[in-house]
Protein backbone atom coordinates (compact mmCIF):
# COMPACT_ATOMS: atom_id res chain seq x y z
CA UNK A 1 0.00 0.00 0.00
CA UNK A 2 1.32 3.71 -0.64
CA UNK A 3 0.22 6.85 1.12
CA UNK A 4 -0.07 9.79 -0.36
CA UNK A 5 -1.22 12.87 1.52
CA UNK A 6 -4.28 14.80 0.43
CA UNK A 7 -1.98 18.07 1.40
CA UNK A 8 1.02 16.93 -1.24
CA UNK A 9 -2.12 15.94 -3.81
CA UNK A 10 -3.74 19.43 -3.46
CA UNK A 11 -0.55 21.38 -3.69
CA UNK A 12 0.35 19.48 -6.56
CA UNK A 13 -2.88 19.38 -8.55
CA UNK A 14 -3.67 23.70 -7.72
CA UNK A 15 -0.40 24.17 -9.08
CA UNK A 16 -1.10 21.97 -11.76
CA UNK A 17 -4.66 24.10 -13.11
CA UNK A 18 -2.50 27.26 -12.87
CA UNK A 19 0.10 26.76 -14.84
CA UNK A 20 -2.26 24.45 -17.26
CA UNK A 21 -4.38 27.92 -17.95
CA UNK A 22 -1.34 29.89 -18.48
CA UNK A 23 1.51 27.99 -20.05
CA UNK A 24 0.48 26.53 -23.51
CA UNK A 25 2.40 23.01 -23.59
CA UNK A 26 5.34 22.74 -25.81
CA UNK A 27 3.27 20.52 -28.54
CA UNK A 28 0.71 23.23 -28.90
CA UNK A 29 2.64 25.58 -28.96
CA UNK A 30 5.04 24.30 -31.93
CA UNK A 31 2.08 23.44 -33.92
CA UNK A 32 0.97 27.39 -33.67
CA UNK A 33 4.76 27.80 -35.38
CA UNK A 34 4.08 25.11 -37.79
CA UNK A 35 0.94 26.89 -38.89
CA UNK A 36 2.39 30.16 -38.79
CA UNK A 37 5.25 29.17 -41.10
CA UNK A 38 2.79 26.91 -43.68
CA UNK A 39 -0.16 29.25 -43.46
CA UNK A 40 -0.53 31.50 -47.32
CA UNK A 41 -3.15 34.19 -46.52
CA UNK A 42 -2.52 36.96 -44.81
CA UNK A 43 -5.65 36.90 -42.11
CA UNK A 44 -4.45 32.92 -41.51
CA UNK A 45 -0.94 34.28 -41.03
CA UNK A 46 -2.20 36.83 -38.71
CA UNK A 47 -4.02 35.09 -36.06
CA UNK A 48 -1.52 32.34 -36.06
CA UNK A 49 1.08 35.21 -35.06
CA UNK A 50 -1.99 36.41 -32.64
CA UNK A 51 -2.05 33.05 -30.89
CA UNK A 52 1.46 32.55 -30.57
CA UNK A 53 2.36 36.02 -28.90
CA UNK A 54 -0.89 35.37 -26.72
CA UNK A 55 0.32 32.46 -25.59
CA UNK A 56 4.32 34.28 -25.05
CA UNK A 57 2.22 37.18 -23.22
CA UNK A 58 0.51 34.63 -20.81
CA UNK A 59 3.99 32.89 -19.92
CA UNK A 60 5.28 36.32 -19.14
CA UNK A 61 2.37 37.62 -17.13
CA UNK A 62 -0.89 36.41 -14.74
CA UNK A 63 -2.84 36.50 -17.49
CA UNK A 64 -4.92 33.08 -18.90
CA UNK A 65 -4.77 32.18 -21.79
CA UNK A 66 -8.19 32.54 -22.72
CA UNK A 67 -10.82 34.05 -20.41
CA UNK A 68 -12.84 30.61 -20.76
CA UNK A 69 -10.33 28.77 -18.17
CA UNK A 70 -13.39 26.17 -18.85
CA UNK A 71 -14.77 23.01 -16.54
CA UNK A 72 -12.48 21.48 -14.99
CA UNK A 73 -12.20 17.78 -16.37
CA UNK A 74 -10.34 15.10 -14.56
CA UNK A 75 -9.42 11.85 -15.55
CA UNK A 76 -7.46 9.59 -12.52
CA UNK A 77 -6.15 6.15 -12.36
CA UNK A 78 -6.24 5.34 -9.27
CA UNK A 79 -4.06 2.43 -8.34
CA UNK A 80 -5.71 -0.09 -6.10
CA UNK A 81 -2.74 0.01 -3.98
CA UNK A 82 -2.76 3.75 -3.14
CA UNK A 83 -4.23 5.29 0.20
CA UNK A 84 -5.10 8.79 0.31
CA UNK A 85 -4.24 9.85 3.85
CA UNK A 86 -6.26 13.08 5.28
CA UNK A 87 -9.39 13.23 2.35
CA UNK A 88 -11.33 11.24 -0.35
CA UNK A 89 -10.17 11.94 -4.14
CA UNK A 90 -13.09 14.12 -4.83
CA UNK A 91 -13.27 16.39 -2.40
CA UNK A 92 -9.32 16.87 -2.67
CA UNK A 93 -9.31 16.94 -6.60
CA UNK A 94 -12.27 19.97 -5.74
CA UNK A 95 -10.30 21.77 -3.24
CA UNK A 96 -7.45 22.13 -5.40
CA UNK A 97 -9.74 23.39 -8.29
CA UNK A 98 -11.31 26.00 -6.03
CA UNK A 99 -7.75 27.67 -4.77
CA UNK A 100 -6.68 27.36 -8.33
CA UNK A 101 -9.46 29.22 -9.86
CA UNK A 102 -9.32 31.93 -7.09
CA UNK A 103 -5.72 32.39 -6.21
CA UNK A 104 -4.96 31.73 -10.75
CA UNK A 105 -7.56 34.85 -11.24
CA UNK A 106 -9.39 32.36 -13.51
CA UNK A 107 -13.13 32.17 -14.47
CA UNK A 108 -15.42 30.57 -12.76
CA UNK A 109 -18.08 29.50 -15.38
CA UNK A 110 -20.42 26.82 -13.89
CA UNK A 111 -23.98 27.82 -13.45
CA UNK A 112 -27.57 25.78 -12.49
CA UNK A 113 -28.55 24.55 -16.24
CA UNK A 114 -31.86 26.06 -16.00
CA UNK A 115 -31.47 28.97 -13.66
CA UNK A 116 -28.31 29.96 -15.20
CA UNK A 117 -26.88 30.89 -11.43
CA UNK A 118 -23.04 30.44 -10.78
CA UNK A 119 -21.86 28.43 -8.44
CA UNK A 120 -19.69 30.72 -7.73
CA UNK A 121 -16.35 28.52 -7.42
CA UNK A 122 -16.19 26.85 -10.83
CA UNK A 123 -17.59 23.70 -8.54
CA UNK A 124 -18.39 20.51 -9.31
CA UNK A 125 -15.48 19.50 -11.48
CA UNK A 126 -15.97 16.79 -13.78
CA UNK A 127 -14.55 13.89 -12.59
CA UNK A 128 -13.28 10.66 -14.55
CA UNK A 129 -11.82 7.63 -12.19
CA UNK A 130 -10.76 4.43 -13.13
CA UNK A 131 -9.44 2.15 -10.30
CA UNK A 132 -6.34 0.27 -12.17
CA UNK A 133 -3.58 -2.46 -10.56
CA UNK A 134 -0.03 -1.11 -9.00
CA UNK A 135 0.74 2.03 -6.71
CA UNK A 136 0.19 4.83 -9.03
CA UNK A 137 -1.78 7.48 -8.88
CA UNK A 138 -1.85 9.73 -12.04
CA UNK A 139 -4.11 12.76 -12.46
CA UNK A 140 -4.99 14.31 -15.60
CA UNK A 141 -6.41 17.87 -15.90
CA UNK A 142 -8.33 19.73 -18.57
CA UNK A 143 -9.61 23.20 -19.06
CA UNK A 144 -12.41 22.37 -21.28
CA UNK A 145 -13.86 25.35 -22.91
CA UNK A 146 -17.70 25.90 -23.76
CA UNK A 147 -17.23 27.02 -27.37
CA UNK A 148 -16.00 24.40 -28.80
CA UNK A 149 -17.60 21.91 -26.40
CA UNK A 150 -21.40 23.36 -28.01
CA UNK A 151 -20.09 22.14 -31.28
CA UNK A 152 -18.83 18.35 -29.65
CA UNK A 153 -21.65 15.47 -31.43
CA UNK A 154 -22.60 12.10 -30.57
CA UNK A 155 -24.16 9.79 -33.30
CA UNK A 156 -24.84 6.13 -33.06
CA UNK A 157 -24.72 5.04 -36.66
CA UNK A 158 -26.00 1.68 -38.05
CA UNK A 159 -22.76 -0.83 -38.27
CA UNK A 160 -23.29 -0.72 -42.07
CA UNK A 161 -22.22 2.75 -42.36
CA UNK A 162 -18.94 1.62 -41.08
CA UNK A 163 -16.03 3.48 -42.03
CA UNK A 164 -17.06 5.42 -44.51
CA UNK A 165 -20.21 6.98 -42.37
CA UNK A 166 -17.72 7.54 -39.25
CA UNK A 167 -15.51 9.38 -41.48
CA UNK A 168 -18.34 11.29 -42.77
CA UNK A 169 -20.17 11.67 -39.46
CA UNK A 170 -16.53 13.26 -38.06
CA UNK A 171 -16.15 15.45 -41.20
CA UNK A 172 -19.77 17.15 -41.13
CA UNK A 173 -19.50 17.82 -37.51
CA UNK A 174 -16.12 19.71 -38.06
CA UNK A 175 -17.89 21.47 -41.34
CA UNK A 176 -20.43 22.77 -39.41
CA UNK A 177 -18.96 23.65 -36.58
CA UNK A 178 -17.06 26.36 -39.30
CA UNK A 179 -15.44 29.49 -36.94
CA UNK A 180 -17.49 28.90 -33.75
CA UNK A 181 -15.09 26.67 -31.84
CA UNK A 182 -11.76 29.18 -32.48
CA UNK A 183 -10.13 26.82 -35.09
CA UNK A 184 -7.35 25.33 -35.73
CA UNK A 185 -8.94 22.63 -33.43
CA UNK A 186 -7.88 19.75 -32.03
CA UNK A 187 -10.43 17.22 -32.97
CA UNK A 188 -11.11 14.05 -30.46
CA UNK A 189 -13.09 10.75 -31.87
CA UNK A 190 -14.25 7.88 -29.85
CA UNK A 191 -15.46 4.94 -32.02
CA UNK A 192 -17.27 2.12 -30.07
CA UNK A 193 -18.13 0.96 -26.68
CA UNK A 194 -21.71 2.67 -25.30
CA UNK A 195 -23.79 5.91 -25.69
CA UNK A 196 -21.76 7.15 -22.93
CA UNK A 197 -18.15 5.52 -23.71
CA UNK A 198 -18.10 7.17 -26.98
CA UNK A 199 -17.70 10.61 -25.85
CA UNK A 200 -15.64 10.15 -22.68
CA UNK A 201 -13.12 8.31 -25.22
CA UNK A 202 -13.16 11.06 -27.42
CA UNK A 203 -12.32 13.74 -24.56
CA UNK A 204 -9.80 11.04 -23.25
CA UNK A 205 -8.05 11.26 -26.80
CA UNK A 206 -7.37 14.87 -26.46
CA UNK A 207 -5.43 14.09 -23.64
CA UNK A 208 -2.85 12.56 -26.41
CA UNK A 209 0.08 15.33 -27.59
CA UNK A 210 -0.16 16.89 -30.90
CA UNK A 211 1.77 14.87 -33.55
CA UNK A 212 1.54 11.89 -30.99
CA UNK A 213 -0.34 9.05 -32.94
CA UNK A 214 -2.23 6.42 -32.00
CA UNK A 215 -0.49 3.04 -31.03
CA UNK A 216 -2.46 0.56 -33.58
CA UNK A 217 -1.30 0.95 -37.00
CA UNK A 218 -5.07 1.13 -38.51
CA UNK A 219 -5.96 3.99 -36.01
CA UNK A 220 -3.15 5.72 -36.43
CA UNK A 221 -4.22 5.54 -40.60
CA UNK A 222 -7.41 7.21 -39.83
CA UNK A 223 -6.26 9.80 -37.53
CA UNK A 224 -4.39 10.84 -40.33
CA UNK A 225 -7.25 10.70 -43.24
CA UNK A 226 -9.50 12.38 -41.00
CA UNK A 227 -7.14 15.27 -40.11
CA UNK A 228 -6.33 15.57 -44.03
CA UNK A 229 -10.05 15.57 -44.54
CA UNK A 230 -10.95 18.19 -42.02
CA UNK A 231 -8.10 21.01 -43.47
CA UNK A 232 -9.31 20.05 -46.96
CA UNK A 233 -12.70 22.12 -45.36
CA UNK A 234 -10.04 25.18 -45.88
CA UNK A 235 -11.98 26.71 -42.97
CA UNK A 236 -8.55 27.92 -41.15
CA UNK A 237 -8.00 29.97 -38.31
CA UNK A 238 -10.42 31.69 -36.92
CA UNK A 239 -12.92 30.72 -39.85
CA UNK A 240 -11.02 33.10 -42.15
CA UNK A 241 -9.73 30.28 -44.59
CA UNK A 242 -6.52 28.84 -44.95
CA UNK A 243 -4.72 25.32 -45.06
CA UNK A 244 -5.25 24.81 -40.65
CA UNK A 245 -8.34 23.92 -39.58
CA UNK A 246 -7.03 21.34 -37.20
CA UNK A 247 -4.02 21.03 -35.77
CA UNK A 248 -4.61 16.98 -35.04
CA UNK A 249 -7.18 14.54 -34.99
CA UNK A 250 -7.26 11.87 -32.05
CA UNK A 251 -9.16 8.49 -32.35
CA UNK A 252 -9.87 6.53 -29.63
CA UNK A 253 -11.71 2.50 -30.06
CA UNK A 254 -13.17 0.39 -28.17
CA UNK A 255 -15.34 -2.67 -29.18
CA UNK A 256 -19.23 -2.28 -29.16
CA UNK A 257 -22.36 -4.29 -29.13
CA UNK A 258 -23.34 -6.28 -32.38
CA UNK A 259 -26.29 -4.04 -32.75
CA UNK A 260 -24.31 -0.71 -32.22
CA UNK A 261 -21.88 1.63 -33.75
CA UNK A 262 -21.09 4.85 -31.50
CA UNK A 263 -19.12 7.63 -33.05
CA UNK A 264 -18.23 10.59 -30.47
CA UNK A 265 -16.36 14.13 -31.62
CA UNK A 266 -15.13 16.25 -29.42
CA UNK A 267 -13.97 19.64 -30.46
CA UNK A 268 -11.30 21.37 -28.59
CA UNK A 269 -10.27 24.68 -29.19
CA UNK A 270 -6.80 25.92 -30.50
CA UNK A 271 -6.14 26.58 -26.43
CA UNK A 272 -5.60 22.53 -25.81
CA UNK A 273 -4.55 23.09 -22.09
CA UNK A 274 -3.99 19.85 -20.53
CA UNK A 275 -1.52 18.75 -17.68
CA UNK A 276 -0.51 15.94 -15.41
CA UNK A 277 0.79 14.61 -12.43
CA UNK A 278 1.74 11.19 -11.24
CA UNK A 279 2.60 10.53 -7.81
CA UNK B 1 -9.74 45.96 -47.33
CA UNK B 2 -9.76 48.76 -45.99
CA UNK B 3 -8.21 50.26 -42.57
CA UNK B 4 -10.38 51.94 -39.88
CA UNK B 5 -10.04 53.70 -36.60
CA UNK B 6 -13.53 54.32 -35.24
CA UNK B 7 -14.44 55.92 -32.20
CA UNK B 8 -17.59 55.18 -30.34
CA UNK B 9 -20.38 55.64 -30.29
CA UNK B 10 -21.05 54.77 -33.63
CA UNK B 11 -22.90 56.57 -35.83
CA UNK B 12 -24.89 55.65 -39.63
CA UNK B 13 -21.75 57.22 -40.92
CA UNK B 14 -19.46 55.47 -39.27
CA UNK B 15 -20.78 51.74 -39.99
CA UNK B 16 -21.66 51.99 -43.37
CA UNK B 17 -18.96 52.04 -45.19
CA UNK B 18 -17.73 49.03 -43.58
CA UNK B 19 -17.32 45.88 -45.78
CA UNK B 20 -16.88 42.27 -44.70
CA UNK B 21 -12.95 41.95 -44.60
CA UNK B 22 -11.85 45.37 -43.26
CA UNK B 23 -10.03 45.81 -40.39
CA UNK B 24 -10.96 48.07 -37.91
CA UNK B 25 -9.22 49.50 -34.25
CA UNK B 26 -11.61 50.80 -31.96
CA UNK B 27 -11.45 53.47 -29.40
CA UNK B 28 -13.79 54.33 -26.65
CA UNK B 29 -16.37 52.72 -24.61
CA UNK B 30 -18.17 49.08 -25.04
CA UNK B 31 -20.48 47.55 -22.94
CA UNK B 32 -20.11 43.59 -22.25
CA UNK B 33 -23.07 41.30 -22.36
CA UNK B 34 -23.29 37.46 -22.55
CA UNK B 35 -25.82 34.58 -22.18
CA UNK B 36 -27.17 35.70 -19.03
CA UNK B 37 -27.18 39.21 -19.30
CA UNK B 38 -29.21 39.05 -22.46
CA UNK B 39 -31.79 36.85 -20.58
CA UNK B 40 -31.92 40.12 -17.89
CA UNK B 41 -31.33 42.89 -20.85
CA UNK B 42 -34.67 41.19 -22.21
CA UNK B 43 -37.01 41.14 -19.09
CA UNK B 44 -35.91 44.77 -18.44
CA UNK B 45 -37.24 45.25 -21.91
CA UNK B 46 -40.25 43.32 -21.41
CA UNK B 47 -40.86 45.37 -17.89
CA UNK B 48 -40.15 48.68 -19.57
CA UNK B 49 -37.42 49.25 -17.26
CA UNK B 50 -34.01 51.52 -17.25
CA UNK B 51 -31.68 49.73 -18.98
CA UNK B 52 -28.14 49.56 -17.58
CA UNK B 53 -26.21 51.95 -20.52
CA UNK B 54 -27.81 53.80 -23.21
CA UNK B 55 -28.67 51.32 -26.54
CA UNK B 56 -28.24 54.29 -29.05
CA UNK B 57 -24.97 53.87 -30.54
CA UNK B 58 -23.93 50.95 -28.67
CA UNK B 59 -21.37 48.18 -28.80
CA UNK B 60 -21.75 44.83 -27.21
CA UNK B 61 -18.84 42.86 -26.38
CA UNK B 62 -19.79 39.11 -25.80
CA UNK B 63 -17.60 37.99 -23.31
CA UNK B 64 -17.16 37.10 -19.85
CA UNK B 65 -13.60 37.70 -18.82
CA UNK B 66 -11.51 36.18 -16.09
CA UNK B 67 -10.91 38.15 -12.90
CA UNK B 68 -8.02 41.08 -13.25
CA UNK B 69 -4.63 40.18 -11.87
CA UNK B 70 -2.80 42.63 -9.93
CA UNK B 71 -1.66 45.52 -11.57
CA UNK B 72 -3.76 44.91 -14.93
CA UNK B 73 -7.64 46.81 -15.51
CA UNK B 74 -8.91 43.37 -16.60
CA UNK B 75 -7.68 39.52 -16.95
CA UNK B 76 -8.24 37.78 -20.07
CA UNK B 77 -10.81 38.71 -22.12
CA UNK B 78 -11.67 37.18 -25.75
CA UNK B 79 -15.15 36.48 -27.54
CA UNK B 80 -17.30 34.30 -26.99
CA UNK B 81 -19.47 32.11 -29.58
CA UNK B 82 -22.05 35.03 -30.83
CA UNK B 83 -24.98 32.69 -32.41
CA UNK B 84 -25.91 31.90 -28.52
CA UNK B 85 -26.57 35.72 -28.69
CA UNK B 86 -28.73 35.45 -31.86
CA UNK B 87 -32.27 35.38 -30.36
CA UNK B 88 -31.42 38.60 -28.78
CA UNK B 89 -29.52 40.36 -30.99
CA UNK B 90 -32.30 41.94 -33.92
CA UNK B 91 -34.17 43.50 -30.92
CA UNK B 92 -31.33 45.35 -29.79
CA UNK B 93 -30.43 46.53 -33.14
CA UNK B 94 -33.56 47.91 -33.74
CA UNK B 95 -33.35 49.97 -30.36
CA UNK B 96 -30.32 51.35 -31.79
CA UNK B 97 -27.48 49.33 -31.09
CA UNK B 98 -24.86 49.55 -33.84
CA UNK B 99 -22.39 46.47 -33.28
CA UNK B 100 -21.47 43.73 -31.55
CA UNK B 101 -18.24 41.83 -30.80
CA UNK B 102 -17.76 38.33 -31.23
CA UNK B 103 -16.61 34.51 -32.95
CA UNK B 104 -18.74 32.58 -35.31
CA UNK B 105 -21.41 32.86 -37.43
CA UNK B 106 -24.23 34.43 -37.15
CA UNK B 107 -28.07 33.28 -38.33
CA UNK B 108 -29.50 35.10 -41.53
CA UNK B 109 -32.03 36.77 -38.64
CA UNK B 110 -29.25 38.84 -37.04
CA UNK B 111 -28.08 39.60 -41.01
CA UNK B 112 -31.11 40.72 -42.17
CA UNK B 113 -30.80 43.42 -39.08
CA UNK B 114 -27.59 44.44 -39.23
CA UNK B 115 -28.96 45.48 -43.33
CA UNK B 116 -32.31 47.17 -41.96
CA UNK B 117 -31.12 49.06 -38.99
CA UNK B 118 -27.62 49.90 -40.56
CA UNK B 119 -25.47 47.68 -37.99
CA UNK B 120 -22.36 45.58 -38.03
CA UNK B 121 -20.84 42.22 -36.71
CA UNK B 122 -17.44 42.44 -35.65
CA UNK B 123 -14.95 39.47 -35.21
CA UNK B 124 -12.47 39.41 -33.04
CA UNK B 125 -9.80 36.45 -32.40
CA UNK B 126 -10.84 34.14 -30.09
CA UNK B 127 -8.90 32.50 -28.06
CA UNK B 128 -6.33 35.26 -27.64
CA UNK B 129 -7.90 36.68 -24.47
CA UNK B 130 -4.56 37.96 -22.91
CA UNK B 131 -3.43 39.68 -25.87
CA UNK B 132 -7.00 41.78 -26.33
CA UNK B 133 -6.48 42.06 -22.27
CA UNK B 134 -4.27 44.99 -23.42
CA UNK B 135 -6.09 46.83 -25.21
CA UNK B 136 -8.62 47.65 -22.54
CA UNK B 137 -7.60 50.57 -20.53
CA UNK B 138 -10.33 50.32 -17.76
CA UNK B 139 -13.56 47.90 -16.87
CA UNK B 140 -15.77 48.54 -14.30
CA UNK B 141 -19.01 46.24 -13.55
CA UNK B 142 -22.55 48.66 -13.97
CA UNK B 143 -24.99 46.13 -13.67
CA UNK B 144 -26.02 42.29 -12.68
CA UNK B 145 -23.58 41.70 -10.29
CA UNK B 146 -24.74 39.05 -8.85
CA UNK B 147 -23.85 37.31 -12.46
CA UNK B 148 -20.73 36.60 -11.59
CA UNK B 149 -18.53 36.83 -14.76
CA UNK B 150 -21.26 37.53 -16.88
CA UNK B 151 -22.43 40.66 -15.37
CA UNK B 152 -22.58 43.90 -17.33
CA UNK B 153 -19.26 45.66 -17.57
CA UNK B 154 -18.52 49.04 -18.53
CA UNK B 155 -14.93 49.07 -20.86
CA UNK B 156 -12.47 51.41 -22.18
CA UNK B 157 -10.78 50.08 -24.91
CA UNK B 158 -8.47 51.68 -26.82
CA UNK B 159 -7.50 50.74 -30.66
CA UNK B 160 -9.20 47.30 -30.13
CA UNK B 161 -8.65 45.23 -32.84
CA UNK B 162 -11.40 44.02 -34.83
CA UNK B 163 -12.29 42.66 -38.34
CA UNK B 164 -15.89 43.51 -40.11
CA UNK B 165 -17.54 39.66 -40.08
CA UNK B 166 -20.99 40.72 -41.65
CA UNK B 167 -21.37 44.07 -42.71
CA UNK B 168 -24.62 46.59 -43.00
CA UNK B 169 -24.65 45.31 -47.05
CA UNK B 170 -25.43 41.24 -46.46
CA UNK B 171 -21.71 40.56 -46.61
CA UNK B 172 -20.00 37.91 -44.66
CA UNK B 173 -16.02 37.32 -44.05
CA UNK B 174 -15.89 33.12 -43.19
CA UNK B 175 -14.92 30.40 -45.45
CA UNK B 176 -17.71 28.75 -46.47
CA UNK B 177 -16.54 24.57 -46.40
CA UNK B 178 -14.60 23.85 -49.59
CA UNK B 179 -16.82 20.63 -50.08
CA UNK B 180 -19.82 19.00 -48.44
CA UNK B 181 -18.94 15.78 -46.89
Amino acid sequence: MKSISAKAIHEAVRDMIMDACRLLSDDVYDAFTKAHAEEESASAKEVMAQLIENADLARNTQLALCQDTGSAVFFVDYGEDVKIEGGSLEQVLSDAMVEAYDKGYLRKSMCHPLTRKNTGDNTPPIIHAHVVPGDVLRIRFMAKGGGSENMSRVAMLKPAQGWAGIRDFVVRTMAEAGPNPCPPTVVGVGIGGTFDLAPTLAKKALFRPIGVRNADPEVAAMETELLAAINDLGIGPMGLGGKTTSLDVKVEMHPCHIASLPVAVNVQCHSSRTKEVVF
Amino acid sequence: MATYNLTTPLRDEDVVPLHAGDVVYLTGTIYTARDAAHRKLMEALDNEERLPFELQGAIIYYVGPAPAPPGCAIGSAGPTTSGRMDSYAPRLHALGVKASIGKGKRSQEVRDALQEHKGVYFGATGGAGALLSQRITASEVIAYPELGPEAIRKLTVKDFPLLVVNDAHGAELYAKPRYEP
